[in-house]
């Protein structure tokens, strides 16, 4: 069993605990794990200090639900920040990533209603719609021509059995898929769901703050217009360093939602020093701390990964995911090989992570890198040496290398 | 030749025709004759009808323009129902920490809605483990707990946790409301059985949602209708013998949506009796019941072995944010891999999980604030028992306490109506309450009330002020 114990920007030590001994052995490791893609996860300059005057003037936590007296100043502040930042007149914010997309669903659409999902979603927006009693069908990844194929199989036919209308129809996408380092093409299938009347639920987990020339996701990334997009969903657990989630859309769904959701009535109201964290985060992105450290992260996340993912085609290993996505996964396919790359890679102090069933198809193993804006040039250097290594030794240059962009997925 | 002939000539010839041997083989003692010829014919025409398929119209495909057709016509619901005045409300909005006082418009006003019981609000100890923590590793744990996501103060709060206790083994989670949603899905499946109290909360519902089992609700708290239900399987049980399957009884200690007690006692007797797992939520009643403070079961004196899995969320009297459950080490280590709001989610913050380690150090430690709170309860229920125009709800020993309207006004509507006007009228007197909001998608039908949860750091002199304002703003309310 791993563990971090400590995250110094983008270095951490793991300790590795020997079955049942319980012997240590600290190690100082290049990450390449985390989900710290504009590097606000350690301490930061201007975050950390007004975090910890947060911390002092609301303790840690609020015990109480957000309807009930959990409802700070920082909350609101928070939510207007949000809704502007993403585009959309009114956004409410939630203490836990999951719980978002588990208690929001419920709230949207019921029985009756017909929920449209990507098939490789991940397992809150699953959760979310079976706890909603609406039926669920299932469209071929990232695919816009089967989605409208379902979409008017759905509409032609109406509920099972029944053959009544649905009630109505949510679709359901991610903005960057974190097991295959896509990105969504929202434009074509937000222009199949305008043309049919369906519902736009756009999770932008992994996307929002680290796509899109000022961070704002795959709706800028894509030039699509917020406004198109029913519900916005994100998390502030990736770029932003913090936790938990947030909902955007208009000013009456978000009063409804309130209203409803079980996540605003029964769940504890996020923990006023994360909320501090994010609105510091989202100051630094903006620019509105006076300095031009967002963009400059922004930039520097945007060209590391493009120039690690190239660097990995270049040596024959098969990369997985767009061009800008921070998410990049390697496929290593056999699944002997991944207790092999996963240690060998920790010898030699890089952390990565490795996926397998049932998180993947079993034969399509991967292993997944995740880059911040806080890596240097030296870093990433480094971890591409120690790759390079280990996939020498599990033999997982698939293509001849020096071969350069005829591999790139087109988008 | 006449008519009559022709007839008679036609006649005498079919007649030949059919007796008139066809060749001179005998088959099987029998002339095959003219009669047998028509007789095969017969059978052969019989036979092809009956094997004839019955008449179906034509299945027909929709066309393309019928189906375009079809989604043209068809008229999706709003994403939401239109906005009415009830949903626009607006909760009150803190200025400063939620302490036993806090700050609301400017306003220093008595705060009775925040469950902080034992206090820790404010504590200067957990501030500092706070700090600490959040100087070492930042505010986010960015990953979850099985990608990096796994830091020492993780290990250390679930070690603590386990020797509070007295469990083997506790795992952690990243939000209260998720651990009843994770927890209860890992174990039971389709076609397990689960009897619950009608009046859990939200969290639970939605986990037995998830599970897809079959439940069964007992009457709210009462321990004879949970005693028919078991007897009820039990006799289903001999009659059919049904393939085993997992069961369990899930309850909470002190219900959320009424204050009341279980008698955990009884519970555990009844699970014994009838094999039975159960699943106790301890979320309001850990920290303050029991000799050490280790929760409800200590306060009946019941062995932590005898329950098979506690949840709770560390949101109430240990003052952080997060859920834990606890139990053997195999219901620990099963939840590692089936847990979803586990594996999927990001983990604790680690300055949340320094504050929930001080926060069980300072229970441990300090036995004071437990009496602290029961003496503050007794007393404003004492009071609270003297305003004529509401009722007092939960249990005696419970810190949420519950006023209901002693008479309603008939609707549910109209009470809630009245109470959320005293709610209003007591926040101008510089109280701050609540009345218990239930979403739409909650299944509970127990009756909403103002919910006070009293607090180990309430001045007396406060809680007396609060009841003399109450029965003043109760009785202004009420004569008009």
């Amino acid at each position: 069993m791993r563990l971090c114990v400590e995250i110094l920007r983008i270095f951490i030590h793991v300790v590795y605990i020997i079955e049942y001994s319980r012997t240590y052995q600290n190690q100082r490791c290049l990450n390449l794990s985390s989900y710290n893609y504009l590097g606000f996860a350690a301490s930061d300059e201007y975050c950390t200090p007004r975090v910890m005057e947060s911390l002092e003037t609301f303790s840690p936590s609020t015990c109480s639900t957000r309807i009930d007296c959990g409802t700070t100043v920082i909350h609101q502040e928070l939510e207007e920040m949000v809704a502007r930042f993403v585009g959309k007149p009114a956004a409410m914010v939630y203490g836990m990533g999951f719980a978002t997309n588990s208690t929001t669903l419920p709230a949207l659409i019921g029985k009756g209603g017909l929920i449209i999902s990507d098939s490789l979603n991940h397992s809150s927006i699953v959760a979310g719609a079976r706890g909603s009693g609406a039926k669920v069908q299932v469209f071929q990844h990232n695919t816009p021509s089967h989605l409208e194929q379902v979409l008017r199989e759905a509409i032609a036919e109406g509920q099972p059995r029944t053959r009544r209308p649905w009630k109505k129809i949510i679709v359901v996408v991610e903005g960057i898929y974190s097991m295959e380092g896509e990105l969504c093409r929202l434009s074509e299938i937000v222009s199949v769901t305008q043309k049919y009347k369906a519902y736009i639920y756009l999770d932008e987990a992994h996307s929002i703050g680290a796509i899109g020339k000022t961070g704002r996701g795959v709706c800028e990334h894509d030039g699509v217009d917020p406004a198109k997009i029913d519900v916005m969903m994100g998390t502030f657990t990736k770029s932003f360093g913090s936790c938990g989630g947030y909902i955007a859309g208009s000013k009456e769904l978000i009063t409804y939602l309130k209203h409803v959701s079980p996540g605003h009535i029964y769940a504890t109201s996020m923990s006023p020093p994360a909320v501090q964290q994010v609105i510091s985060a989202l100051k630094v992105i903006l620019g509105e701390d006076g300095s031009d450290r967002g963009a400059r992260k922004l930039a520097q996340v945007r060209e590391n990964s493009n120039y690690f993912r190239q660097e990995l085609r270049r040596m024959g290993c098969e990369v997985l995911g767009d061009e800008n996505s921070p998410v990049m996964p390697f496929m290593l396919y056999n699944p002997a090989k991944i207790p092999a790359f996963s240690r060998e890679c920790l010898k030699r102090n890089v952390a990565v992570v490795t996926v397998g069933f049932p998180a993947t198809p079993l034969l399509l193993a991967r292993a997944r890198v995740c880059i911040s804006a806080s890596h240097t040039k030296e870093d990433l250097d480094l971890g591409l040496e120690v790759i390079s290594e280990v996939s020498d030794m599990a033999h997982l240059k698939y293509f001849p290398q020096m071969e350069s962009f005829s591999k790139v997925k087109s988008v | 030749m006449t008519m009559g002939g022709m007839v008679q000539n036609l006649t005498e010839s079919l007649a030949t025709m059919l007796d008139a041997p066809l060749a001179d083989a005998v088959v099987f003692g029998f002339h095959i004759d003219g009669h047998f010829l028509l007789e095969t014919l017969l059978v052969v025409a019989i036979a092809f009808l009956l094997l004839q398929k019955s008449y179906q119209p034509q299945k027909r495909p929709l066309t393309e323009q019928e189906v375009d057709q079809l989604c043209e016509e068809w008229v999706p619901e709003p994403l939401h129902p239109p906005i009415t005045k009830e949903m626009e409300y607006n909760p009150p909005v803190l200025e400063s920490a939620a302490g036993p006082r806090t700050v609301v418009n400017g306003k220093s006003v008595i705060n009775l809605s925040s469950t902080n019981y034992l206090g820790l609000i404010g504590n200067s100890k957990i501030k500092e483990a706070c700090n600490a923590a959040l100087e070492k590793y930042g505010v986010g744990s960015c990953g979850p707990r099985g990608f990096y996501g796994t830091i020492d103060v993780h290990l250390d709060l679930e070690a603590k946790i386990a020797q509070f206790l007295g469990t083997p083994d506790t795992i952690l989670y990243s939000y209260g409301l998720a651990t009843a949603s994770s927890a209860i899905p890992a174990f039971c499946k389709r076609g397990d059985l689960i009897i619950a109290d009608e009046g859990v909360s939200w969290g639970i519902q939605n986990g037995l949602l998830l599970s897809r089992s079959t439940i069964k609700y007992f009457k709210h708290n009462d321990i004879s209708s949970l005693e028919k239900r078991l007897e009820e399987v039990f006799q289903e049980d001999q009659r059919k013998r049904k393939a085993l399957n997992r069961r369990f009884i899930v309850v909470e200690a002190i219900y959320q949506n009424s204050g009341l007690m279980a008698p955990l006692d009884e519970i555990v007797r009844l699970k014994e009796k009838y094999r039975f797992r159960i699943f106790v939520d301890e979320s309001n009643s850990i920290g303050i019941f029991g000799k050490n403070g280790r929760g409800l079961f200590e306060h009946l004196n019941i062995p932590v072995e005898k329950i098979d899995i506690i949840i709770a969320a560390m949101g109430n009297a240990l003052a952080s944010v997060g859920g834990f459950c606890s139990g053997s080490s195999k219901v620990v280590d099963h939840q590692r891999l089936s847990g979803a709001g586990y594996c999927f989610s990001a983990s604790l913050p680690p300055f949340l999980a320094s504050a929930s380690i001080a926060a069980v150090e300072i229970i441990q430690q300090d036995r004071e604030r437990q009496k602290m709170l029961q003496e503050n309860v007794a007393f404003l229920r004492r009071n609270l028992s003297e305003i004529p125009g509401l009722t007092l709800g939960s249990d005696p020993l419970s810190p949420l306490v519950y006023l209901y309207l002693a008479k309603s006004s008939g609707s549910f509507a109209g009470d809630n109506a009245i109470l959320q006007k005293i709610v209003d009228q007591m926040l101008e007197k510089s109280v701050l309450l609540t009345l218990k909001k239930r979403s739409v998608l909650d299944k509970c039908k127990l009756p909403t009330g103002i919910r006070i949860a009293v607090s180990a750091s309430h001045e007396k002199s406060d809680l007396l002020a609060v009841s003399l304002s109450l029965k003043e703003v109760v009785q202004s309310i009420l004569s008009s």
